[in-house]
Parts: C-alpha cells; structure tokens; sequence
C-alpha cells in the first residue's frame, strides 16, 4: 500500500515540476516586450551599447591631448596573439635625465580577440575597451591603428 | 452549387452530381480523386510551411528572442524561401547506401502521412473517407511511418541513422500502446470508432468535459503519447541534434531531407488533429448546456475556423512542451511509459468503463 502512495506521489510531483517549467516558459512567451534581440540596423541611432561591451582597444587623451600611457610595453607581453606592438622612444626631462615615452602605440584590430587582457595588465589605466563595433572596412590596412594621437604626450605625474 | 460554410455536404454532393451529368462514371472518378489529392498535396505543403514558420516564431518567443524577422512582414516569407533552397539542393547518395530502401523511405513517410490525413474531419462534410473504424484506422497507418524511419536509418550506411532509427523504432512501439488504449478510453465513452459520429456525438459537450476526470487524464496521456509518437522534443532522441547529428536523416539532402522534415510537422498536424476530434470536440462549436444565446453566438463561427482554432492550440501546447523540457534519456523514455502511462492508462480505462456503466457523465 505504502508503495502505491509513493508511486502516486511521483506521478503529481512529476506533473508538478512540469508545470513549474511550463510556467516559467510560458512567463518568457506572454511578455514579448521582455525580448532580448535588437534589430539592428533598424536601431543604430538609439543603440546603446551595454558597459561591458568590448567593441577595440582605445587610449583616451584629455583635452590637452595627453594619455596616460608610458610605454612600458607590459600590454604588448600580455596579448597573447600580438596584437600590440610599442615602439618607444628616449626623452629628455627638464633636469636633464633621459626618460622612455611611447612613440608608437600600434594595435591591430584585425587580430585582436577582445580578451581585455591588455586593459587589465596596463599599469597605469592608459587602454581601455571602446564600444565602438563597425569595423568593416575595404582595406585590412586599416585596421592597424596608432592608440596615442599624433603629437600628444604623457600627462602629469604619472608614475610607471 | 450552393455554397454553405456550416455545411459543405450539400456542396460536395452537388459537385458529384454534376460531375456524373458531364462524365462517365470512371473519369467521375478520376477526377474526384484528382481533386482531392491536389487539395491535400497543397494543404500539406502550405500548412507544413506555415507550421515550420509557425514553430520558429513560437520557439523564439520561449527564447527571448525574435525568430526570422527579415524575408517578408515579419519573416512570414522564410520557410518559402528555405523551401525554394532546399528544391536547389543537389540530392546527394552516399556511398554504399542500398539504393532502392533509400530512395523508398521518404516516400513510405509521406504516404503514411496521408493516409492518416484522409480520415480527419475538418467540418461538416468535409471529410474524404468516413470509415466505421476511423479512430482505429489512424492509430495503425500513422505507425507505418515508423517502417519509414527505419528503414531510412537502415538504408543509409551510416551508425548515428541506425542508432536514431533503432530509439525511434523503440520509442514509437511503446507509445503506440498508450495512444491506443487512451483513444480506447474515449471510444468507451462514444461507443463509436467512426470519427463523423465522434464528432456528432459532442455537440451538447465535448468529451473532455463530458467525461471529465478520465477523459482528461486519457487527453494528457494521449497529448504525451502523441508527442512521442511524433519524434518531437522532449521525445526527440530519434533526432538527437547534439548526439546523433540529425538521427535517420542525416544522410538525406535536399527534397528528400523536405520530406522528413514536412512529413514530422504534418504528423504533429496530425496528432492535434485527432487530439482535438476525439478529445475536444472536432469542428463542434463550444457548448454550454442551457445557455442558449451563448450557444447560439457559438454557433455562428463557422467550423473550419474552429476547427483550425483548437487544433492550433494544440500545436501550440505540444510546441511548449518542446521548447521548455530538456529531452528525455533512452531509459527514461521507457520508464515513462511502461511504468507510468501504461498503467494509468489501464486504469483509467477502468474509471471510464466505470464512469460509462454508472452514467455518472454530463
Ligand atoms: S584585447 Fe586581448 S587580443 Fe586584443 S590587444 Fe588586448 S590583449 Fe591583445
Ligand atoms: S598602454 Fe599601458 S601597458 Fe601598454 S605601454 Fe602604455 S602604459 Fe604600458
């Protein structure tokens, strides 16, 4: 006897668990306006990308146009497929001593994965991750970029 | 030709008539059969494509998602043009296939579709054949498909066909028993197999609700069943995308991949189908015992809308099912039924004769 109470047990609890997910579902299917996809190209003024989204590799400059990058070159050991390449330079301080400073700062978006392990590895926060993502372009030229703007330098009191 | 949307008995017949007036008793024939043959071949096609269309929308909204938006208002024309691919595509024969099997099972499924389509009502007078065997006639050509799938997986030459073929083979033997006996239940309380007289019987109230406790316990059986019956998700380990790539039809490209894949949601037209004579009333509008002027509004939507209507629902329901259980293992599947179904099923049969013998029925 005890075992057809518990054989009827299963058999509502089964059922039960059943509706649990049919339930679930169904919440999914009666609220469409919860839905997840974007139209694209129907959105692109109002799209707004999410704070996560890694779109490229950026170095933002201030208004002054300065960056924080010294060129250390720890970002360029970190990408795993080479992505990076820092060429530096030698400059001379006001009291006279010799200083690196980037001279280069070379990403090649057409390699890169986006696995932010260069953003994380910068010492001083110089690269961050952009939300910029149309990329297409008609030459692959393009997509080999110089980060550090032209004639833009490190800012102040930046320690390496 | 009188024309009547409640009732096209009248409208048939005079066709025949006129026919008979024109032609010889043989071309009458011919062309009879012609021109239902047509109205099926382009029903199937159609409504196959709107049901795969229908599905994608339905299982991106479970998703979260949108399904096909692009080709068409709101992607309505994409099976069409998936379809159009597929009639593209080069037929390709694997290497040691056995030819003649494997050519021969796309067709063996597709017949078996339509034989089971020939009985279905889908309004007063709109039936091909009447048999006084309907209910049983249905439960026996749609497990000819099965004969299809295996010999499809059989045929191919390839291991992961012969396994999805084997699981279907087993899945569709075991769940064959429990459509059967819950049809059975419902027969008890008809006492006919003939599908017009099932279907006349529930005018005053459909029989879910006629037979209240058993019947709706036969009609969950009969909706699980029916989705095993079919190979569709959760049941869908014939196919097995993630194990065994496709199952039976793997080796099938182009209008004989269509086939299968037509044939499935046909025979899950079909399953709803018969769900929805036997189970809720057919083309029968919804009834209210005393409620006249309700019933009388009823009344006024014609029967191939409600028809339609609550096999769509059906569909739907079965489509919910797919898209919110994870399938079930091999072992699973025959737990389910030789230890559960089966022996509810048994019992219900019992509470239904019970019911009947008792009259304890609306
Ligand atoms: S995101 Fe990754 S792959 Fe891209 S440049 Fe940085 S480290 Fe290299
Ligand atoms: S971006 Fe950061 S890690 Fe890369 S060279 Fe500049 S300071 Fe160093």
């Amino acid at each position: 006897m005890n075992g057809l109470f518990e054989y009827i047990k299963t058999v509502f609890k089964g059922v039960g668990t059943l509706l649990t997910g049919m339930k679930i579902t169904g919440s999914y299917f009666f609220r469409p306006w919860k839905h997840v996809t974007q139209q694209y190209p129907e959105n692109r003024e109002t799209l707004k990308m999410f704070d996560r989204f890694r779109g490229e590799v950026i170095m933002p400059h201030n208004e002054n146009n300065e960056h924080l990058c010294t060129g250390c070159g720890i970002c360029e050991l970190n990408c795993p497929n080479g992505s990076i390449e820092i060429i530096s330079m030698s400059v001379l301080t006001e009291d006279g001593k010799k200083k690196r400073a980037i001279d280069k700062h070379i990403y090649h978006l057409g390699m890169c994965t986006f696995c932010n392990l260069c953003v994380k590895a910068c010492p001083t926060g110089a690269i961050i991750m952009g939300q910029e993502f149309e990329h297409a372009v008609w030459d692959r030229t393009k997509l080999t970029k110089v980060l550090n703007l032209p004639g833009s330098k490190i800012a102040q009191g930046v320690k390496e | 030709m009188g024309f009547n949307i409640y009732d096209f008995t009248g409208m048939t017949h005079n066709m025949h008539v006129s026919f008979m007036e024109h032609m010889s008793p043989l071309m009458t024939t011919i062309v009879e059969w012609t021109i239902i043959g047509v109205c099926y071949l382009l029903f199937i096609a159609l409504f196959g494509l709107f049901l795969v269309y229908a599905e994608r929308k339905v299982c991106a909204m479970f998703q979260q998602r949108m399904g096909p938006m692009r080709v068409g208002y709101w992607g309505l024309l994409q099976t069409i043009a998936d379809f159009i691919k597929l009639l593209m595509k080069e037929l390709i024969t694997p290497k040691g296939v056995d030819k003649f099997l494997y050519n021969l099972a796309p067709f063996i499924i597709m017949i078996a579709t339509f034989m089971a389509m020939a009985v279905l009502p889908f309004a007063k007078g709109l039936q091909t054949l009447d048999f006084d065997i309907g209910v049983f006639y249905v439960t026996a050509v749609s497990s000819i498909g099965v004969i299809g799938i295996l010999i499809a997986g059989w045929s191919s030459n390839n291991k992961y066909s012969l396994i999805g073929a084997m699981r279907s083979g087993a899945q569709i033997l075991s769940y064959e028993l429990s459509v059967s006996l819950s049809l059975v239940t419902m027969i008890i309380l008809a006492g006919s197999m003939q599908l017009s007289v099932i279907v006349e019987g529930q005018r005053d109230a459909w029989f879910i609700f006629k037979g209240h406790v058993p019947a709706l316990i036969a009609f969950v059986i009969f909706l699980i069943a029916g989705t095993a019956e079919t190979n569709r998700g959760p049941f869908d380990l014939a196919e097995a995308e993630s194990e065994l790539t496709a199952g039976f039809h793997t080796e099938y490209s182009g209008i004989k991949f269509a086939f299968f894949f037509l044939a499935e949601y046909i025979n899950m037209f079909i399953v709803a189908a018969m769900a929805v004579t036997v189970f809720l009333g057919g083309w029968m509008p919804l009834h209210f015992g005393s409620l006249e002027s309700f019933n009388h509004v009823m009344d006024f939507i014609p029967p191939l809308v409600w028809f339609f209507l609550k096999v769509g629902g059906v569909i739907f329901l079965i489509m919910w099912f797919k898209w919110t259980f994870p399938r079930l293992r091999v072992d699973q599947i025959l737990t389910l039924e030789w230890k559960y179904l089966l022996p509810i099923n048994l019992v219900n049969i019992l509470l239904m004769s019970l019911v009947v013998l008792t009259k304890f029925h609306l």
